[in-house]
């Protein structure tokens, strides 16, 4: 691997302001954004990655689309399978908590996969412009199956209302939204706001990374009561997760950099969406175990070994599939 | 000065998450309005998953007694065992019951 490229994605901005946050949480410093700043910040990235998505979906041949998406699907909804089954060998985790898991890890976080979008940009690779769909449509499936593999537990939420969180979200709702407006308002239309929703993005992204880095610091230290399989597996998951990712979208055709990105969706865990229909649907699913994993351990990972070794990954596998 | 009249206000702090769950529930126990506003704190559960959506939510309601004896048995049977939720209950004095109270409700 390029040591150019790591140290580039180590010293990038949004990377070391994420590491500030974390130092910051571990001084018991407040750095945290006041929450409605917070809140606007997620609204911002959601909307801005649906809108360049949609724009770029525009240039997009519907054929060639469409074995991406029906390979999103399929991973969207195989790897809470496998995150379940692991999990049972890993841990000795029961099964409410091994579906909680299933649900988090199968579904993606937006700001690891706005951080690799970030990381090709820098380097200057192309990659297709349907990657935000392909990121909609993996942020749904896992939730569900995650809660289906748990069985609903008692006092849990009818299957309804878990939908109708999960649906009118504001993530799914949000990027699917900006993807359409992208669409049809096309690059002309775009280009107007463009100086909001482009020039500024990477700042944003600091900002909202700096804030995750606060979070994350807060929950390291409950790593130690998680136990040692669950750490093992927040760090191997996604390793293996990733690489059938990015093997699997170079074998149907994509390009390395939208490899890697189908990578980074299989290898990032969810810790917004997932965490609310957890709560609402599994009541009786530790919270600290799968936000301590999936926020304290997988997200940085991702953030800083991950992304460029998933980048590394698809290089190296482009010349098997070529 | 016009009569006071005795109604139940209870108070309920909760994760954030459970907001559109709780006040259905509030309605259907009976309850006429609500103030919802933005908490923080901690408590022996600690921290919870809601910390990335937006902390607590405390919600007050003025409802007559036999309302107030619904929505505590709702929280007991729905949300204590599950959630990090604090409730309290203080007797006090409105004007306008009508308001709070519906018709033929004690």
């Amino acid at each position: 691997m390029n040591a150019d490229v790591i140290t580039g994605s180590l010293l990038s901005v949004p990377v070391l302001a994420f590491i500030l946050g974390v130092i910051a949480a571990r001084m018991k410093a407040d750095l945290r954004l006041p929450d409605a700043v917070y809140q606007a910040t997620a609204m911002y990235l959601l909307l801005a990655i649906g809108l360049k998505g949609g724009v770029a979906l525009r240039d997009s041949n519907p054929t060639e689309v469409a074995g991406p998406i029906l390979l999103s699907i399929v991973l969207g909804l195989t790897i809470p399978v496998a995150a379940f089954f692991v999990l049972r060998v890993m841990t000795k985790l029961g099964p409410i908590d091994r579906g909680a898991m299933a649900a988090h890890y199968g579904s993606t976080s937006l700001v690891t996969f706005t951080a690799a979008l970030v990381f090709l940009d820098t380097l200057g690779v192309q990659y297709e412009g349907y990657v935000v769909t392909l990121l909609a449509i993996i942020e749904v499936p896992g939730i569900l199956v995650g809660l289906l593999l748990a069985g609903r537990a008692a006092g849990g939420a009818r299957t309804s209302e878990v939908l109708r969180e999960v649906v009118t979200g504001r993530s799914v709702l949000l990027l699917a939204g900006g993807l359409v407006i992208g669409l049809l308002a096309g690059p002309v239309g775009f280009e107007r706001v463009s100086p909001f929703f482009v020039t500024l993005f990477a700042g944003v992204l600091t900002m909202f990374l700096l804030e995750m880095g606060v979070l994350t610091g807060r929950r390291l230290g409950d790593m130690r009561t998680a136990g040692l399989g669950v750490v093992l597996f927040a760090v191997l998951f996604p390793i293996t997760a990733g690489a059938i990712g990015v093997a699997s979208a170079l074998a149907i055709g994509m390009s390395p950099g939208g490899s890697m990105i189908l990578g980074v969706l299989c290898a990032s865990a969810s810790y917004i969406a997932a965490p609310a229909a957890v709560r609402l649907a599994l009541p009786a699913a530790n919270p600290g175990i799968t936000l301590t994993t999936s926020l304290g351990i997988t997200f940085p990972f991702n953030l800083i070994i991950g992304i460029p070794l998933y980048w590394w990954m698809a290089q190296e596998l482009a010349g098997v599939f070529a | 000065m016009t009569a006071l009249t005795p109604v139940t206000s209870i108070t309920i702090v909760a994760e954030s998450v459970l907001e559109m769950r709780l006040l259905s529930d509030l309605k259907e126990a009976g309850a006429r309005g609500w103030t919802v506003t933005s908490a923080r704190g901690d408590g022996p559960r600690g921290r919870r998953v809601s910390e990335i959506e937006g902390g607590n939510i405390r919600v007050e309601v003025i409802v007559s007694a036999a309302v107030a004896t619904r929505i505590w048995q709702l929280l007991e049977d729905k949300y204590f065992p599950h959630y990090a939720i604090a409730a309290w209950a203080s007797e006090v004095g409105v004007i306008r019951a009508g308001r709070y109270i519906a018709e033929g409700d004690s």
